[in-house]
Parts: structure tokens; C-alpha cells; sequence
């Protein structure tokens, strides 16, 4: 049976918008998934200990690479998102190598990560006269609206499926990356990088390939974030407070089972929705500080997260009966 | 197999290792001594690759490692203990040694890592239960389970640190009778720093003493117990029961 649920699961999700598909509430489900798949896409190497708050640097160059080409050069997102892809897992490299060769591990991590986030905001808004700086930018809209060429489409429906599909994607990167072998040299890295090299573990590689696939899966949701909004800006997609968001709807769900982000990024948004509904411009930048307090409550009082602490109850009824 | 040459390590203006020179045969076990600080580990750190050697060369089987990065020296077949066992405690024991199957060797398959796992837990005397933590595991496991990480990186030269401290009169013997079977069954050749002279004795073919940095001594167990300098700087009031043990070997 349990064997069966998340197949079952999924048909259900596959089968929503045929049974229900009002709009609204549409939207909020693919702004949902999206962002389900890039926490998801954070916790894959932040479920090690690698804290990266450069995820947002990753998030920035995804939206804003594809955008570019597209708008410049016309090149399909096809091709662009990839190359997004690309030049993300190539900047993680960039960063993480020097880190792992001279051990910055932990806070320091962060911090240096942190840092990456800010530059890539920072690029971004001084070269307005390319990328439209503060004011943000638009992807080049196809006449009629919607084009499989142009990864443009006007239709919720479509939009759906392609973030259920995405977030499906990063649900089995996640699992398969657990199951595997890396999981091992990963989680013993994270405890003792000395005695993994005794294991013939080679720690900088390792570190290198879940970060670049990490920041690569990240660009993939800023880039397709980009083009279901048809508008990104910096403050949105790159920069220190989209990595923390990333960090705190990761913590809330939980970043060691494979749900926890899905269920953070649940939790944030609709936080970030009742605030915005109830009590309008007024509570701009609420959702931020209500955050700011959720994450030091949840990392004090339930560092497993919802769905982790949940989890660990049932598994401990399961065992007390 | 092994042959170094001229190993110095220096910390600052400390010289930790001075100018030691020594061969290990194939097949051999030889036993390393020496009184505490002598410089044991920082040899084994330098041979593994985890200290960069301020001068020295050592070549293993033909092959230069002063330079090599430790999980390069470790996939080119030197397996190493740690004095102090360094489990990692959010992996199960099985994982722990599957992971040393897997990295320890390049082009390993999964199932060959895990091939290597259970020969050596076997060897070694753990469970093969793929669900056993670490943290069930006293003093006695956790050395068995650092001997076989080593052991599943399918070592030719095994770099033993101290395996016995800590444990009793039976559980020594054991250990030493396991050194034996890992020689005979797998062909592995062993250095073995180990202060329980006793039990070393009994096992190895040949010794090496190191006093403060440098070797003073090197021989079979009989002309080591002998040798005054090794009676005055580390056997001291042991001598004689320690004579009697090697002299009974032959
Ligand atoms: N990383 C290091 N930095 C500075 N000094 C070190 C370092 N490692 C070892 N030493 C020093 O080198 C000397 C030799 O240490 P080593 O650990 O090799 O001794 P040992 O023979 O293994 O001793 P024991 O029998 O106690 O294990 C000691 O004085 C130690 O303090
Ligand atoms: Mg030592």
C-alpha cells in the first residue's frame, strides 16, 4: 500500500486541473510548485551540512541568462534555459572549489555564499541598461501568446503540468541522490573530511558535483519562474533574501525528508498570501520578518522540521505500540 | 613494496620526524614503537598522504606518494586506521565500510563495494546487519570497524595505528590473531604501531624503534629486546618479560 501511494498521489496531482481549475487558485499551485522545486533543489546539497546562501546568485543568473538570450539573441528557451543551467553549475564551481581546497566549511560557507548572492544582485542592478536593473525585466512576449518554440504559454493548465513535471524531477534528483553511493561520501564529509579521504573519498570532488548539480537545478526554477511571471527582478530571484527564503521554507518543512522544502515552500507562500490579501501593501515585507522569527523558533525548537518531527512521531507510535 | 627515504616532518621549528630512512618487504608485518610523541603517526600521516613530508622521498611500489593527495594514495592500495577511531556516526556500520569498498578503489560497482563490506566485517568479526548504528559499538567495535574500513579499501600495504589500546587480555589477542589471518588469507603487507609489546612481539617479523623523532633501532623482536638503547628509552622495567616473549617466539 504505501508502496502504491505516491503513484496514486501523483495521478491525483496529473488529474487536478481536469476536475477543478479556477484560476486563482491555479496560480497559487504553480508559484507552489516551482518554488517547492527550488527549495527541494537547495536541500539537495543543504541536507549535507553545505548551508549555501548563494542560492540566490544561482536562482538570478537561471532567470535572467535565459531571459537575455531570449530577448537579445532570440534564442529558445530550449537551448537558453540550459545554458542557464550551465553558466549557474559553472559559478558553484567557481565558488565551492576555493572553499573546499581551503576548508570553508559550516558558517564560513554561508558567509562566503552569501556573498556570491549579493554580487549577482549587484550585477544585476548596475547594468540596468541590459537587464533593466530594479525595475526588472520582461521576456519578450510571441504575438498570440503561446509557443512551444518560445516556452511561452497563456494557459494555467499548461503551466501545471510543466511545474508538476519539474517538481516531480526534483523530488526523484533528490531520492535517487539518497539511494545512491554519494549519499555516503556526502554525509561522511559532512562529519569528518579527513577520515572520508581515508575512506579514498576525494572531498572536493564530491563537494563539487551535488553543488553544481544543486545551483544547475536551482537556475532551472528561476528560469521557468521567469517565464510563467513573464517578469523577474532582482530582489525576487537573486540577492541575500531569496537564498534565506530558500534556507527558512527548507528548515520549516524540513530538510531531511524528501517532502520537507515542498511542505516549507506550502507553508511560506500561502503565510505570504494571507498577509498580502488581509492587509494589502500594507503588510509588504511582513512575510520576510514573520519568517525571520518562524526560522530561529523552528531551529531552536524543531530543527527536523514539520514534516521530519512528524515523521519521528509516527515512527515512534509505530514502535511504542 | 615500500621504501622510504631521508622522511623529515617539521611543525614550526619542531621536528616531529627526523631523517628516518626504512623498507617494508611484501608480505612482511613490521611493528613500529617507540615511546609516546615519538613520532609514529605523524610517519603514517606522511605515508598516507596526509602530511605533506618537509623532505623525504617514499616510493610505493615503485611509485613516488610524498606529494600525492591522501585519497589518491588511498585508491593506489595503502589503507590506514586512526589511532583515535573516526566512525562516521550518521552512517550504520555496514555503510561506514561500503563506503570504503566503494571510494577506496577507482571503478568500483556497488555491488562490488559491498562484496568488499561483508568480507571485511566478516574478517573482522561484525555483524553484516545492514541496519546496525555505530553508537551500539564500545570501545573493542569501534576499533574492529576502523580496521575494516581499512580492510574494504582492499589494501596491499595496511597502515595499522594502535589498534589494541583500551581493550582486554582476550579481546588482544583477538586483534593479533586477526593481523595473522589478514596477512595469510588477503596477502597484506602491515606496519603496525602498537604499544602493547606483548602482543606485537607475537605477531610481527620485524621492528622498528623510534625515539623522538629518529630511528634508534630496527630488527627481529629478539635483537630488539636486547638492544640497550631500546631497554633504556622504552621497554625499561618491562624488559624482561618482553625478552622472555620474543626469545620464546625464536
Ligand atoms: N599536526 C601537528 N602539529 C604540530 N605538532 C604535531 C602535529 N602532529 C603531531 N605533532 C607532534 O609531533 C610529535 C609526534 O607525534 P606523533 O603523534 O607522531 O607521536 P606518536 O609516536 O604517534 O605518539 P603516541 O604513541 O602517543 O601515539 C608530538 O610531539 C606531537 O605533538
Ligand atoms: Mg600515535
Amino acid at each position: 500500500m504505501s508502496k502504491l501511494l505516491p503513484w496514486i498521489a501523483g495521478a491525483a496531482l496529473v488529474a487536478l486541473p481536469f476536475i477543478y481549475n479556477s484560476p486563482y487558485p491555479l496560480h497559487i499551485i504553480v508559484i507552489i510548485l516551482i518554488w517547492s522545486f527550488v527549495y527541494t533543489s537547495w536541500s539537495v546539497m543543504g541536507r549535507f551540512g553545505l548551508v549555501s546562501l548563494g542560492h540566490g546568485g544561482f536562482l538570478g543568473v537561471g532567470a535572467y541568462v535565459n531571459a537575455l538570450l531570449w530577448n537579445n539573441f532570440g534564442l529558445t528557451p530550449w537551448i537558453g534555459i540550459p545554458l542557464a543551467m550551465l553558466a549557474a553549475a559553472g559559478l558553484a564551481v567557481l565558488i565551492a572549489y576555493p572553499c573546499s581546497r581551503f576548508r570553508i566549511t559550516g558558517h564560513y560557507f554561508a558567509l562566503v555564499t552569501m556573498a556570491l548572492s549579493a554580487i549577482v544582485l549587484q550585477v544585476i542592478t548596475a547594468t540596468r541598461d541590459v537587464t533593466g536593473g530594479s525595475l526588472g525585466y520582461t521576456p519578450q512576449r510571441v504575438p498570440g501568446g503561446s509557443s512551444l518554440f518560445a516556452f511561452q504559454f497563456t494557459d494555467k493548465e499548461t503551466w501545471y503540468w510543466i511545474a508538476l513535471a519539474i517538481w516531480g524531477g526534483g523530488l526523484f534528483v533528490r531520492w535517487y541522490v539518497d539511494r545512491s553511493m554519494m549519499r555516503y561520501a556526502l554525509e561522511a564529509i559532512s562529519e569528518d573530511e579527513d577520515a572520508a579521504s581515508a575512506a579514498g573519498v576525494h572531498v572536493t570532488a564530491e563537494k563539487l558535483k551535488i553543488t553544481a548539480l544543486s545551483a544547475a537545478m536551482t537556475a532551472l526554477g528561476g528560469a521557468l519562474y521567469c517565464q510563467y511571471q513573464m517578469f523577474i527582478s532582482p530582489d525576487t530571484v537573486s540577492g541575500i533574501s531569496a537564498s534565506l527564503q530558500m534556507v527558512f521554507a527548507s528548515v520549516v518543512g524540513g530538510i531531511y525528508v524528501l517532502l520537507g522544502p515542498t511542505v516549507g515552500a506550502v507553508i511560506t507562500i500561502m503565510l505570504a498570501e494571507v498577509l498580502r490579501i488581509g492587509f494589502g501593501t500594507a503588510a509588504v515585507g511582513w512575510d520576510n520578518f514573520v519568517y525571520g522569527i518562524l526560522l530561529v523558533l523552528f531551529i531552536i525548537y524543531l530543527p527536523q522540521g514539520i514534516v521530519g518531527s512528524l515523521m519521528a512521531k509516527l515512527r515512534g507510535a509505530r514502535v511504542g505500540s | 613494496m615500500l621504501e622510504v627515504n631521508g622522511l623529515i616532518k617539521r611543525f614550526g621549528g619542531f621536528t616531529s620526524v627526523n631523517n628516518v630512512s626504512f623498507k617494508v618487504d611484501q608480505g612482511e608485518i613490521l611493528g613500529l614503537i617507540g615511546p609516546n610523541g615519538s613520532g609514529k603517526s605523524t610517519i603514517f600521516n606522511m605515508l598516507s598522504g596526509f602530511f605533506p613530508p618537509t623532505a623525504g622521498s617514499i616510493r610505493f611500489q615503485g611509485r613516488e606518494l610524498a606529494g600525492m593527495a591522501p585519497y589518491a594514495i588511498i585508491q593506489g592500495g595503502i589503507g590506514r586506521t586512526f589511532q583515535i577511531p573516526r566512525p562516521f556516526r550518521r552512517l550504520t556500520i555496514f555503510e561506514n565500510v561500503a563506503l570504503a569498498g566503494y571510494y577506496g578503489q577507482e571503478g568500483r560497482t556497488r555491488a562490488k563495494a559491498f562484496e568488499s563490506a561483508e568480507k571485511a566485517l566478516t574478517l573482522v568479526g561484525l555483524p553484516l546487519d545492514r541496519h546496525a548504528p555505530v553508537d551500539g559499538l564500545g570501545a573493542a567495535g569501534l576499533k574492529k570497524l576502523e580496521l575494516a574500513k581499512a580492510l574494504a579499501t582492499e589494501p596491499k600495504l595496511l597502515l595499522a595505528d594502535e589498534s589494541l589500546g583500551g581493550l582486554d587480555e582476550h579481546e588482544m589477542d583477538q586483534a593479533a590473531d586477526m593481523l595473522n589471518r589478514i596477512r595469510a588469507e588477503l596477502g597484506i603487507t602491515i606496519i603496525w604501531v602498537e604499544h602493547i609489546m606483548g602482543v606485537l612481539m607475537r605477531v610481527v617479523d620485524r621492528v622498528m624503534v623510534l625515539d623522538h623523532g629518529e630511528k634508534i633501532s630496527e630488527g627481529l623482536p629478539s635483537e630488539i629486546t636486547n638492544d640497550p638503547r631500546v631497554v633504556e628509552v622504552y621497554l625499561g622495567s618491562d624488559a624482561v618479560a618482553v625478552q622472555a616473549m620474543a626469545a620464546a617466539r625464536g
